[in-house]
């Protein structure tokens, strides 16, 4: 019986049943994804530009309008020096957003690489990352922060150092129990009986399937992070005044939060915008997930 | 068939999508299933067997939805119950089973309280009397040991108990007609073989009707007084069980039937053709004949085909308009 | 029949595994497990080229675990395993890269077997170059040869798995399996989880590949009909031991053992004569 049978003739018709739905790429993405996704990029943009498109400098004074409100002229309002707040808050943004991307990101591919391996060796090997992850998770994370910027000196160093330090850990966690699942899966039996080496198992087969809750979970993880750099930054740890940063100008607008509310609250919703828009990214990644 | 039918459905249409371009899975479905009768809905993936089944009971959850049609049981329109109609519909008229008993039984709840909580907020029995009845039930569905099983985990029972346990709460209020959607499919072979078994000997007791939706032939043929055969979305055939086997009318359903391995096959060089391609997936609606691409008898007019059933004998439907294996003379009814 | 039965490929003898459930705080402290549950017990077989091996059994029977030895994707306790003479079990590194080359594995799920990131066309040429296959350098036409093989259109190279029918991405997995150029073929249920109407097309294709390449394939299944279209000979497993081994036509004509009584007297006969009378019989003998 030949092999060149009649099946070169199932080819037209496979193919001409339609390929099945695309669902990635930037269309296929559901709704909150989308939502989401413009409002941290819009964010971005505004933050990036924010020299060019700030309506007036960081430190500029305005004596016609200190502490005024809301208006036309300073989205914002300005504070007690007639600060414009619209435009600190711009800069503010650029350096903390800057920051929180750094501090987020640096950390998760190191993490998912050592928590897959962990997972993937399982035994001595395991044993010991995890008892390390463990400790780290365990260690509290904001006195781990403040003793190291008691070291660098308060400023954006601090964190920047810092924060990699522990942040890693948690991405570790949640890798290493992705690939104790992962591994069992067929395709990566199969990369064990085609006879590929552990390496390439790990880096090219499983890791890229590792990614995707990571970055699910980053997205929590960067509005964490930027409440902590805000929280630093509100006790007076972080960028040192007059360089403005999201944390420093609500301390500042604090003592007139009766008086003048939109120097403290307009930057603060800044920050719960943020955190919508990246909570949003994430559910509706991990829904995508789970259809 | 005299009298009306238990369950009528007629140009039942499930979609998915969104509503100015939707895929239907199923698309424009009618079976009947009559009081007492085992019916078998035999297809492969992506036919809508599944779907139809579950919109008996409007098991349909968004995204899907039931686009159009009827669903009429004892003459009562489901699709038009309201939602204290459809829970007693549900409660007491029918009964379901699905595939895999495993994930549909709590795993943290012993079997016996299960049914003794179906027991009593579906048929508001007492806790005592409930209790009782929950082991009666157990043993009516031929569990050995009943009193020590209802005390069981779901994880400790196999398969096969578990499955049975399944039809004890499905039947538990004597419905009229048992949903069974691929049973046996995850069961062993000889478990298989007793669960079938055990809904004849329940239809014989009871008088239940059941519809069973299966992808095996195997199992159709073991239980099934008729057959539906569904292909992307539509229902393309229905006969008795026997004339299926004898003299089927649509090609796929033929095909079908000749992909199917078959024991007496040991020890010969057996070479099926199988059907070239795959079976559709979702699709938009297509036009003409859904299964003209992989069929062998296939005409361009196919191309205007309507895929409704056309009656070539009393019990007898198919959508295939060609009928190529139509005998020339015009008999109906099959040699047995 | 087969071809001329020549002396065996593979070899698997007294092959023995055991899973141990440490249930008590005793167990697990000093890894003594009390009651091991053997899956596999004293299995010996072998495999000649050219031939179709059928493994059958219920689930619990062992086949899985056995076929998953034979390639050491799980480590047996005891036994041997040979393949054209090399010892697989005492194979370290390179030595055991090299054998698992020679025994490729076609796994159950057509949905799992795929990395569902990668296109199929760099799977299957990721393989060839792996182990250097002669023609891996030119990707696209590697690609497009081992596609053709399995009659896949070369097209469908660029495709990710969630792109295919599971007919095709079975496929996809024999040509990634085939691209290494294996001398035994394990096909793991491979069948199982295909529409009737495109499983018969991948038997076709497993014959094709006994008969056009040679390879010795082991070929696990439940489903005893399956076996009975493919399958040279057929070994039966019961709970973890082999309890008949022999021909195809004989074993199911003219069974021996017990268990395989009892497996071919509970399949389904698609013909409604035959169910029917077995159904009467079967209700007599309701059972646990």
């Amino acid at each position: 019986m030949s092999t060149v049978e009649a099946f070169t003739t199932p080819e037209p018709a496979e193919l001409a049943v339609p390929r099945r739905r695309r669902m990635s790429g930037l269309r296929g993405q559901p709704l909150p994804v989308k939502i989401g996704g413009a409002i941290l990029a819009l964010m971005a943009l505004l933050a990036l530009l924010a020299p060019v498109i700030a309506p007036y400098g960081q430190n500029e004074l305005d004596f016609n309008n200190l502490l005024s409100g809301p208006s036309l002229t300073h989205f914002f309002g300005t504070d007690e020096s007639g600060r414009d707040i619209f435009s600190r808050t711009l800069y503010a943004l650029r350096v903390d957003l800057a920051i929180v991307v750094f501090v987020t990101y640096i950390p998760l591919p190191i993490g998912v690489l050592v928590g897959a391996i962990a997972g993937y060796f399982g035994g001595w090997v395991d044993a010991v990352i995890s008892r390390v992850t463990d400790v780290m998770i365990a260690f509290p994370f904001f006195v781990l922060v403040i003793a190291v910027i008691a070291i660098v000196g308060p400023g954006v160093k601090g964190m920047l150092i810092g924060v990699p330090i522990a942040a890693w850990a948690l991405y570790a966690r949640l890798a290493r129990s992705e690939m104790l699942v992962l591994r069992e899966q067929q395709f990566m039996l199969a990369t064990t009986a085609l006879g590929y080496s552990r390496r390439r198992a790990i880096f090219r087969h499983a890791v890229p399937n590792l990614l995707r809750s990571a970055l699910i979970y980053s997205t929590i993880d960067m509005v964490v992070n930027l409440l902590l750099l805000a929280s630093l930054a509100y006790l007076g740890l972080g960028a040192q005044p007059p360089n403005a940063e999201l944390g420093s100008i609500i301390n500042e607008g604090q003592s007139s939060l009766l008086s003048a509310w939109w120097v403290a609250t307009l930057p603060g919703l800044v920050i719960v915008l943020f955190g919508i828009a990246a909570g949003l990214v994430g559910d509706g990644l991990s829904d995508g997930r789970r259809r | 068939m005299s009298g009306e039918p238990l369950l009528a459905i007629d140009g039942l249409r499930v979609e998915f999508g969104p509503a100015d371009a939707p895929l239907a899975a199923v698309k424009g479905v009618g079976l009947e299933v009559g009081a007492g009768e085992i019916v078998g809905l035999i297809g492969e993936s992506g036919s809508g067997k599944s779907l139809t089944c579950r919109s008996v009971m409007r098991l349909i959850h968004p995204p899907g939805r039931i686009a159009a049609g009827s669903i009429a049981f004892e003459g009562r329109d489901v699709l038009a119950m309201s939602a204290k109609e459809l829970r007693d519909f549900r409660a007491h008229e029918a009964g379901m089973i699905y595939q895999d008993p495993f994930s549909s039984l709590n795993p943290v709840f012993r079997v016996g309280e299960q049914i003794v909580e179906t027991l009593r907020s579906n048929l508001g029995m007492g806790k005592d009397e409930a209790r009782k009845h929950a082991v009666e039930l157990l043993d009516g569905v031929g569990i050995p040991d009943p009193e020590r099983r209802a005390l069981s985990y779901p994880h400790e029972l196999s398969g096969g108990m578990r499955q049975r346990v399944m039809i004890a709460l499905a039947t538990a209020s004597r419905p009229r007609l048992l949903l069974a959607d691929e049973p046996t499919t995850a069961l062993d072979v000889t478990t298989q073989a007793q669960i079938l078994a055990l809904l004849q000997r329940l239809r014989a007791e009871r008088g239940m009707a059941v519809l069973i939706v299966s992808h095996d032939f195997g199992v159709i043929a073991q239980v099934c007084d008729r057959v539906a055969v569904m292909y992307g979305g539509h229902v393309v055939e229905t006969a008795p069980i026997g004339t299926i086997y004898e003299q089927a009318e649509h090609p796929y359903t033929r095909a079908l039937m000749e992909s199917v391995p078959e024991l007496e096959s040991a020890g010969k060089r057996v070479r099926r053709p199988g059907i070239p391609g795959s079976p559709p997936e979702l699709t938009e609606d297509l036009e003409g004949c859904v299964f003209a691409p992989r069929c062998a008898y296939a005409r361009p007019s196919c191309k205007d085909v309507s895929m409704a059933l056309e009656p070539v004998a009393p019990d007898h439907r198919t959508a295939c308009p060609v009928r190529p294996f139509a005998r020339t003379a015009a008999t109906t009814g099959a040699p047995a | 029949m087969s071809a001329a039965a020549t002396e065996p490929l593979l070899v698997v003898e007294g092959v023995r595994k055991e899973f141990g459930l440490r249930r008590t705080l005793g167990e697990r402290l000093t890894r003594v497990v009390a009651e091991p549950h053997v899956a596999v017990d004293d299995v010996s077989l072998s495999v000649a080229r050219g031939e179709i091996l059928g493994l059958a059994g219920g689930s619990g029977s062992g086949k899985t675990t056995l076929a998953r030895c034979v390639i050491r994707l799980v480590e047996p306790d005891a036994g041997r395993i040979v393949l054209a003479g090399e010892d697989v079990l005492a194979a370290e590194g390179k030595d055991l890269r090299d054998l698992r080359r020679r025994m490729q594995m076609i796994f159950q799920d057509p949905y799992a077997s795929l990395n569902p990131r990668m296109a199929v066309g760099t799977a299957i040429l990721e393989a060839g170059r792996v182990h250097r296959r002669p023609g891996s350098e030119d990707g696209d036409a590697f690609v497009r040869a081992e596609l053709e093989r399995v009659h896949l259109s070369a097209r469908l190279a660029e495709r990710h798995p969630r792109e295919l029918s599971g007919g095709q991405r079975q496929r996809v997995a024999i040509a990634r399996a085939l691209a290494v150029g294996p001398e035994v073929l394990i096909a793991d249920e491979a069948v199982s989880a295909l529409d009737v109407s495109v499983q018969a097309q991948l038997l076709n294709l497993f014959a094709d590949l006994r008969d056009e390449l040679g390879v010795a394939i082991l070929f696990v299944a439940h489903q005893l009909a399956v076996i009975a279209e493919i399958c040279d000979r057929v070994a039966v497993m019961s709970q973890g031991r082999l309890v008949e081994i022999g021909a195809t036509a004989t074993v199911f004509n003219d069974p021996q053992d017990d268990y395989t009584k009892a497996l071919l007297a509970a399949h389904p006969h698609a013909h409604v004569a035959g169910a029917a009378a077995k159904a009467s019989g079967l209700v007599d003998n309701a059972g646990a």
